[in-house]
This record gives structure tokens, sequence and C-alpha cells, in this order.
């Protein structure tokens, strides 16, 4: 037979029934483990700093090219970066004893520092700077619409007064290397930036100033 | 002497405030969190000033520093499936079906086709391993054996089919859509300690697949020029 549970029906004495007079405070320590362990993992698993991408449009490789023709351009400044070390000229290149009788190309050294590329790269593209500079005080004057404005900051680079810059590399470069100096040259407004090949010639001045 | 009367209870701290805080933390984290990819291989990427983000639809290429080539497709595992599929037909070989289905789990990988299969059948930890211990040289892509540049070819190929459908399925939704959104984009991810030229060689197979927008992954630096 089933039993009923007889709560005594008023046959206790006191005859009322109290609740337990317990405290009500719950353990809150294995909730703190919980979470400080949820803490844990989150802090290990996340990385904060989102990663980013920095575009680079190279030129269509050419069909076919003679070879060890020079293509003329104006108003260029050409880098070799070699293990670290950032070399420069101006101009075309001329090697030693040339049949047009300039005299032969020196290169330069510079840094990747602030006062190195940076001011070198200022300095030489002056003419996009100040144009540049110019759009934006106008703009705070009478506002133009964005996309105006990035056509004309496009114009400026696309100028022929705008400064092009080569790019070329040994067999020493670093990655590290190449996109610091491409991001100088994002941040100098350079418009035109062409990653070439090393000339033998080349190569040969920069092996004798790392000599190695 | 009096006796000092000890508490007989067990000392006892309120720990509502220290919850409170903890979970906080808990929630900040978990939403400002963007996790670690599962990516096999670990890249250094240098810094720039570009605040691009990374695009969704990418084939993403990745150098070591010691100069191995990984290769890495987003989208659906339709793409991934397919992409296999052309590659084993090309180079005359069978997948079976667990292979194929762990291929379309992986982020990125880096290995010959030969080595493939049984890259395959590894499993995710041993497959770590099996790169950072340099059992391979990752994707060949020198002129003589270039692996490299069917897997881009092919990986663009799917990548454009797949996002012509998407790019379809946006414009039946009456979504306004741009068509080179659902391109694939070309990402490169290399080591800041990589030589160039390991980096060069790879930039060259994009470029003579006609492939010349290329984009660089770069951690986020202070641009010089809005502290001036």
């Amino acid at each position: 037979m089933a039993e009923i549970a007889d709560s005594g029906g008023g046959h206790d004495k006191g005859g009322k029934k109290r609740p337990k007079k317990g405290s009500t405070k719950v353990d809150m320590t294995p909730l703190v483990d919980l979470a400080f362990l949820l803490l844990t993992f989150f802090v290990l698993t996340s990385t904060f700093s989102k990663p980013k991408v920095m575009s680079l449009v190279y030129p269509a490789k050419p069909k076919d090219i003679p070879e060890g023709e020079i293509p003329k351009v104006n108003n260029a400044v050409t880098f070799l970066l070699s293990d670290d070390r950032i070399f420069y000229y101006e101009g075309a290149f001329y090697p030693a004893g040339n049949g047009a009788g300039k005299p032969a190309t020196e290169l330069l050294e510079t840094d990747f520092g602030s006062q190195g590329v940076r001011k070198l790269l200022t300095n030489l593209n002056r003419f996009v700077l100040e144009k540049k500079a110019g759009l934006d005080e106008e703009r705070k004057r009478n506002p133009i619409e964005d996309s105006v404005y990035l056509r004309k900051v496009k114009e400026f680079k696309g100028d022929i007064q705008a400064l092009k810059v080569l790019i070329k590399t040994d067999d020493k470069a670093t990655c590290k290397n190449f996109i610091d100096l491409i991001d100088e040259l994002k941040i100098a407004d350079i418009g035109v930036i062409a990653p070439v090949d090393m000339m033998a010639s080349e190569l040969e001045l920069v092996k004798a100033k790392t000599g190695k | 002497m009096p006796k000092i009367n000890m508490p007989k209870s067990t000392p006892s701290i309120d720990m509502t405030p220290m919850v409170d805080l903890a979970f906080l933390l808990v929630t900040f984290f978990m939403l400002s969190a963007n996790f670690r990819s599962n990516d096999i291989v670990q890249v250094d990427t240098p810094s720039s000033i570009s605040d691009k983000a990374i695009p969704e639809n990418v084939i993403m290429v990745s150098v070591d520093k010691g100069g191995r080539v990984f290769f890495g497709i987003s989208g659906n595992e339709s793409v991934k499936t397919n992409l296999l599929a052309n590659m084993a037909s090309k180079y005359k070989m069978q997948f079976t079906n667990e292979q194929v289905k762990a291929f379309t789990s992986l982020t990125n990988f880096g290995c010959t086709m030969q080595e493939l299969p049984g890259f395959l059948n590894l499993s995710a930890e041993e497959r770590k391993e099996f790169v950072s211990e340099g059992k391979t040289a990752g994707i060949p892509s020198d002129s003589t054996n270039n692996q490299l540049k069917d897997w881009i070819y092919y990986g663009n190929v799917e990548a454009l089919a797949a996002g012509e459908v998407a790019y379809l399925a946006a414009l039946d939704k009456g979504l306004k859509a741009e068509v080179n959104e659902f391109k694939p984009k070309f990402v490169l991810k290399v080591d800041g300690k990589a030589v160039y030229l390991y980096a060069k060689q790879v930039i060259d197979v994009f470029r003579d697949l006609n492939l010349n927008n290329l984009n660089f992954v770069t951690s986020l630096e202070q641009d010089p020029r809005t502290t001036l």
C-alpha cells in the first residue's frame, strides 16, 4: 500500500511549521573558479590586432623586352635593397665608361628611419605633397566630396612631375625591408611604384658597398 | 589575563564583487576576441600603415621564414572539393572521400601533390608537426615543377565561379551588389625575415597568370602623418 506522508496535521507541538533559519548565502567559490577559467581561456586564445592588407599593383608582365634595354623614365629614383641596408640613385643609371659620356652613377646610402628615407622622399616628392597640402587647405575652406578629393590626389600622383620609384632587391634583402620601403612610399604619396629586377652592373655596385 | 575570543564560525569573504569583475572581463574578452586562425604555419608579418581589412574572399599564399610556400583558399566546401578534383585530374591522382573531407577542413597547407594524400591522412596535430619538423619543402613554385601556379589557377577559376553564384544570389535578393566584391582577392602573407627572393618567386607566379593586383598581409602601425 502506498504510504501517505503525514505532516502531522497539527499534531506536532507548536502547531505551525517554520522554515529553517539557515543563512541564505551561496558559496560563490565554484562560480569564481569557473569565471576565471573562462577568462584565462579567452585571454590565451584571442588575438587583438586584426591583420590588415597593403595592396600593391604590379605592372603587367611585358611580353618580351630586349635584354639590357633601360626604359626611359622622367623624375625617377631607384632604391636598391640589400640585407637591411638601402641605397639609392636618382635618374637613369649610367655604368662606368658609358657611351653617353655621363659620369658613372654612384650609390648613396640612407636608412629606414624617419630622418633617412622618409626625409629623402618628402624632398623628392615635393611636387605631389605641396599640391596635396594646397588641396587640403582649400578643402578646409570649402568642402568637396571625398570622391572628387581622391580623384584629384590620384591626378597629382600620376602627373609627369610626380616622383616615380623603382625598387630593386638583391638576394640578401628580406621581405621586411621590401614592405618597410613600400610603406614609406605610401606615406610619401608616391603614385608609381615598380619593383623590378636588378641589373648586373647595379649588383656589382651594391656588392662593393656592402663588401660581400 | 583576558582571553581573546576567536570567532567560532569560519571566516568568509563576500565573493560577489569578484564574480562580477571576473564575468565582466570574460564578457569583454568574449566579445572582442577574434580567434587565432588555425594556420598550419606561423608567419610573422611586417607592419605597415595600411588600415585596409583583409577581404572575405581570398586566395592566400603564405611564405614562411625558410621560404616554404603554403596555399590557402577561402570559400565553402564545394570550392575546395572542386579545386582538389581539378588538381587530382591534372596530376592523375586519386583521393578517397575521407581525404577530400580532410582537405575541405584545411585553412591552408603546404606540400607537393605527391605528399598530399599522406598529409591528408594525418590528424590536425600531426599536420602541424609535419610542417614544423620540416618534413616538407612546401609547394614547389619553381619553373621546372610549378605546382603553385596550378593551385592558384584552379583556385581562381573555382573562386570566380562561386563568386558569380553568390553575386547572382545577391542580385536576386535585390541587394546592391558590386561585382568586384565577389571576385577573389590575392593575398600574400610573407614572413618579415624571409629573403625577398622567395616572395618574388611567388609574385612572379601571380604575374605569370596575369594577376597583378596583390595584397600583402601586414600588422597595423601608427601613421607618422597623423602624429605630426
